[in-house]
């Protein structure tokens, strides 16, 4: 007999519209206390908007978002069991302020207003630094980076939350192999040790088979759900695309391919 | 100069000087970070109807610019709020506007008001008891908001749309801000005056930029260079006998492309080139 999981995130007949543009159209989804979810699709398919719709970023046109049993927009305190790794941060990377000071700022509201941050906070930060391997950049003006070292930056932020719920949005996009490997090898194990509620949009099916315990695949609608084994198969990502691919699971990393549209062979390795 | 300070007028410009570069620098920081220029021009032009208005119905002018001016830094925050109409674009639909507002008013007013050119630009040797007392008041309480909140406009000032995530009350965050902004204005009317006060806030901010990589530093350079700029622009404007306003706002400006020169980052300088150029010419 399983026990009844706590349902974390609850999306009913979700629609979300930028000005006339329905970009989400009858989304419903529940998210568990200890699930790991994987988001699935093409580009422009409403990924983003789905993590910003729970963040309480953009207001539902119609339907509805719950998120730890209240409208995202109405958090108050539950805000700081939420972390959240944007795909792209509106950032100026001229902003004269350190790495450890951004990464400090992601607890401000657990801080509080008018006071100053304490022995917790900065343990908190050393430890999200350390984390994501970027302790020796800690001193260094948020600018003089590269891409993934500013991405591992934004990851501290959210981490240094010590949040009960992450949403990532393409975490890695920016990080080398090892790192990615790496980063998602520590999520995994945290969403077992800690029981860490994920929610990861990632364009890698790869990753994605092997870590989650959920996909959801998005084209405006939600095309399939379920576990991957069942969802990443073949209709379901032709239906996503809109053309024709093919999943491979077998070798050490599985791996997915867009075929052409007449082409009847495939090639991998 | 000592000699110059026995006077009660000079001491007193000299208290409202210090207080104006201090705050205008201490603003700043926050308006040139957070590409704000445009705005403090605006709602600066706007005080001018508030000052008119003020004048018109026989109330100090100081009182119905604060009025004034929060109304209309707000009134820009809530038609920039609509996705539709850029930030910029709200500024420009108030900036005239308001201007024409005031010399509406003044059209009714009877007779020649010779203190209203030392609005527009400034007259801080005609600055009197009430002035210091005025900005001394106004200073202190947006330092203390800025020291109160210092983190969250950091956040705020840095990545807006983070700080939401992580459920700090940005929109109130946000008028908070722009009304430091109109306060601020309202305190520097009389000793640099409303057409030069958008100088003082921005030049000593964007100068201290070039000098560091570090908020804190960057916020006590840019007090210690607009305090500066008031000071020398004061004794040199008694010295030459020229307007004062004027005077400083040149010496602000002088002191940004010297700080520019010994920039360790001057890569960036014909960016902030440009914006300045843009900011002094609106
Ligand atoms: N701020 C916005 N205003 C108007 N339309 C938008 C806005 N942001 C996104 N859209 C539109 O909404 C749709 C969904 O965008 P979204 O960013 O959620 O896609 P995504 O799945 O995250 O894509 P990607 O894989 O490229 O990150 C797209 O068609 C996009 O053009
Ligand atoms: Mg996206």
């Amino acid at each position: 007999m399983s026990t009844v999981k706590v349902e974390l995130i609850q999306a009913a007949n979700l629609s979300v519209a930028y000005q006339d543009k329905l970009v989400l159209e009858d989304v419903s989804f529940t998210v568990r206390e200890g699930d790991f979810w994987g988001i699935l699709g093409p580009n422009g398919s409403g990924k983003t908007t789905l993590l910003r719709s729970m963040l309480g970023l953009i207001k539902p046109f119609s339907g509805s978002i719950t998120v730890l049993g209240s409208a995202p927009m109405n958090l108050g305190a539950k805000r700081d069991q939420i972390g959240y790794v944007p795909q792209h941060a509106h950032i100026d990377f001229n902003f004269p302020i350190h790495v450890r000071d951004v990464v400090l700022l992601g607890r401000s509201r657990k801080i509080g207003i008018g006071r100053r941050p304490g022995a917790k906070d900065r343990e908190s930060v050393d430890k999200a630094l350390e984390r994501v391997d970027i302790q020796d950049l800690a001193n260094r003006q948020i600018g003089r980076l590269s891409g993934g070292q500013r991405q591992r930056v934004l990851i501290a932020r959210a981490l240094a939350l010590e949040p009960d719920i992450l949403l990532l949005d393409e975490p890695t996009a920016a990080l080398d192999v090892t790192a990615a490997e790496g980063f998602y090898e520590w999520l995994h194990s945290m969403h077992l040790k800690m029981k860490l509620t994920l929610v990861l949009v990632s364009h890698d099916v790869g990753v994605v088979s092997r870590y989650v315990s959920a996909v959801a695949c998005l084209n405006r609608r939600l095309v399939a759900h379920g576990v991957p084994a069942e969802v990443l198969a073949q209709d379901t990502l032709e239906q996503m695309y809109g053309c024709d691919a093919m999943f491979f699971g077998h070798g050490r990393v599985p791996h997915m391919v867009v075929l052409p549209e007449s082409q009847g062979e495939h090639h991998h390795d | 100069m000592t000699e110059l300070l026995q006077f009660e007028f000079m001491q007193r410009a000299l208290l409202v000087a210090t207080i104006t570069g201090a705050v205008c620098a201490l603003v700043g920081v926050y308006v040139v970070l957070r590409g704000m220029s445009f705005i403090g021009a605006g709602i600066a032009h706007a005080s001018f109807g508030g000052v008119a208005l003020g004048m018109l119905i026989g109330i100090n002018p100081f009182f119905s610019a604060i009025l004034f001016c929060t109304g209309v830094a707000w009134g820009i925050g809530l038609v920039s709020e609509s996705k539709r109409i850029h930030e910029d674009t709200a500024v420009g639909i108030f900036f005239a506007s308001t201007m024409a507002f005031g010399v509406l008013l003044l059209g009714f007013l009877k007779g020649y008001r010779v203190d209203l050119f030392s609005y527009i630009f400034g007259n801080i040797l005609a600055v009197t008891q009430f002035d210091v007392w005025a900005s001394l008041v106004l200073a202190v309480l947006v330092v203390s908001l800025i020291v109160l909140l210092f983190k969250e406009f950091l956040f705020l000032t840095f990545d807006a749309e983070a700080a939401q995530v992580a459920g700090l009350p940005v929109r109130r965050l946000n008028y908070l801000m722009l009304t430091i902004i109109s306060l601020t204005i309202v305190l520097s009317i009389k000793a640099v005056g409303i057409v030069l006060v958008s100088a003082l806030i921005v030049s000593p901010a964007a100068a201290a930029h070039q000098l560091t990589d570090d908020f804190k530093k960057m916020m006590l350079l840019s007090v210690v260079l607009g305090v500066s700029s008031t000071w020398i622009g004061l004794f040199l404007s008694s010295w030459l006998d020229s307007a004062s306003g004027a005077t400083i706002v040149i010496t602000a400006t002088l002191i940004f492309f010297i700080c520019s020169a010994f920039s360790p980052h001057r890569r960036n300088l014909r960016r902030r080139l440009l914006t300045l150029r843009n900011d002094v010419g609106s």
